[in-house]
């Protein structure tokens, strides 16, 4: 079944008794050769990439839930390439590509918009920093302008401009930038690698790995034992929990984040708009809702919902930001589970184990990396090699002290 | 969540800042053989864990004293807070 145009206009006059399920409901085989642990974002790019570019054959998708019901589904939607070191940048800026093509290479509608984001400036010291940023993306070939006051002003004038302790004093701009729709991307790989022939395999929990002479042969599932010639993990907030199974301690905290989405409102915010001096950024979706959020809770969570203090905090960052803002309300807020890692910036490795490979460690930035991550996880699944923008992202840099730390906060995840 | 502090009672965790790990205590010897992979275990990995959870808080806008909360990181459930201090020191055999 393709989607067009025509296609709609079609199925409109006939009723739309055209229609069918986005993908098959199979009942596992018993062995695959690639199995891939966790049927969010990453995964699904995973098996998607595997089958289309690596020409991979039996490969299943095994999740516990059904698909898209972790973070795929809870983030603020936000796609951007504006990273600082050399070993994030050029990832994100492929993955940005990848965002670029992406629809017409999957035929589905993710409304991938580049509406562009802002980064708020707020001192001399952060316009040095922003400056250096900016040259950073140039170098890796990504679009960065740096805009004056003036400049910020002439998109959103009615930004608070005279705050008396953050003034704004000009911004980062990348154009390309922007969202897309979180479901429909999850949507789009799902149905994209099952007409490749993936089985995605949905109420199926990982409970454990078989593990002989260092080497994996399967792992056993609440649907019965499935065996597997390589197995890659991408399971984010749950990367500590499922890697425990293996007898693996990761350099990943799991932490709580929270977002929120007011009403449906005309439209005001064009674009994505980050606060430089507080935890607050803020988007409008295409149904009108203010979508917005701020940093994690910041302590060890397993639960899928936050506390109230963050809730204020962010709300006191958005009233700073744009005082307008207060007279919406609020209509709802959720929290996801991050996979904090120990220097902010994802693992796509092989494992100690031979046959398990891991992706994790996307902190709160894992839905713009999602076409890159499963591209690059695929190489290395099908070919044992690195993808050339994703091979700093490895499980042994701590150890090597070749962290990539673009905050410089050290060891501590919730700094990140 | 309010942590029950063994000596002001009930406070706002907005009072603290988090840490993490309990076992942050347990520094390796860095003189010890093999003390560069201990030190790898120490800063980076981590346990955790789903479910009861032993972390160290700080309670920076209070009596600036170090905690070891017990919490279960699924359902966000406080189950005892105790000095950092006394468990150190209970861990090396008592005050010296
Ligand atoms: C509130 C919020 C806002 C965010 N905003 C942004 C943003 O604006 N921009 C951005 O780039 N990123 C953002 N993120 C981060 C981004 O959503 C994540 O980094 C990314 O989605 C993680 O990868 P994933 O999609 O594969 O994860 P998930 O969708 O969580 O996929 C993991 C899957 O593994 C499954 N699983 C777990 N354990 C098992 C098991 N034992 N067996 C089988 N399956 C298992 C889970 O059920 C889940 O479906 C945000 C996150 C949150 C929570």
């Amino acid at each position: 079944m393709r989607f067009s145009g025509f296609r709609v206009v079609k199925e409109a006059l006939t009723g739309h008794k055209g229609w069918r399920p986005l993908w098959r409901n199979p009942a596992p085989q018993p062995a695959y050769d690639y199995v891939i642990v966790g049927g969010g974002g990453h995964g699904l790019s995973t098996a998607y990439h595997l089958a289309k570019v690596f020409k991979g054959s039996r490969i299943a998708v095994l999740e516990k839930g059904w698909l898209g019901s972790g973070n795929i589904g809870r983030n603020t939607t936000i796609i951007r390439s504006n990273y600082l070191l050399p070993g994030n940048e050029p990832f994100y800026e492929f993955s940005m590509k990848l965002w670029e093509n992406m629809e017409q290479e999957f035929n589905f509608n993710a409304m991938v918009s580049q509406r562009g984001i802002l980064n708020l400036i707020h001192t001399d010291a952060q316009r040095d920093a922003y400056r250096r940023r900016g040259n950073a993306m140039l170098l890796a070939g990504a679009d960065a302008e740096l805009l004056d006051r003036d400049g910020v002003r002439g998109m959103y004038p009615w930004l608070n401009f005279d705050n008396a302790r953050f003034p704004i004093k000009g911004g980062l701009l990348q154009r390309r930038a922007g969202t897309a729709r979180h479901d429909g991307v999850a949507w789009g790989y799902a149905r994209g690698a099952d007409l490749l022939g993936v089985d995605l395999i949905q109420n199926c929990e990982v409970t454990g790995f078989r593990i002989e002479n260092g080497r994996v042969l399967g792992v056993e599932t609440s649907r019965g034992y499935i065996g597997a010639k390589k197995v890659g993990v991408a399971v984010a907030g749950s990367s500590g929990r499922v890697m425990q199974m293996a007898g693996m301690r990761l350099p990943i905290e799991s932490h709580v984040l929270q977002a929120f989405v007011s009403e449906g409102l005309k439209p005001v915010v064009d674009g994505v708009i980050t606060f430089g001096a507080g935890h607050f950024y803020v988007s409008q979706s295409d149904k009108g809702g203010l979508v917005f959020g701020g940093d994690i809770d910041g302590y060890n969570s397993y639960a899928q919902r936050g506390n109230l203090p963050v809730i204020e905090d962010v709300a006191e960052g958005g009233m700073a930001l744009m005082p307008a803002i207060g007279r919406a309300r609020l209509l709802r807020a959720w929290g996801g589970i991050m996979d904090m890692s120990m220097d902010g910036s994802p693992i796509i490795d092989r494992t100690p184990i031979e046959g398990l490979y891991l992706n994790a460690g996307w902190c709160y930035g894992g839905f713009k990396a999602t076409p890159a991550s499963g591209y690059a996880f695929a190489q290395l699944l099908a070919t044992d090699a690195p993808h050339p923008t994703a091979s700093a992202y490895r499980l042994d840099r701590f150890a090597r002290g070749y962290v990539i730390d673009e905050k410089g906060m050290g060891a501590q995840p919730n700094l990140h | 969540m309010l942590i029950p502090h063994p000596l002001l009672g009930l406070r706002d965790a907005q009072e603290f800042t988090y840490l993490g790990d309990a076992a942050l205590l347990n520094r390796p010897d860095g003189m010890a053989e093999g003390a560069a992979e201990a030190f790898n275990d120490y800063v980076y990995l981590r346990d955790n864990p789903a479910g009861v959870h032993r972390e160290l808080w700080f309670h920076e806008q209070g009596d600036r004293s170090w905690l070891i909360v017990t919490r279960n990181t699924v359902t966000h459930e406080i189950l005892g807070a105790e000095l950092a201090r006394d468990v150190a020191l209970a861990a090396k055999g008592g005050a010296q």
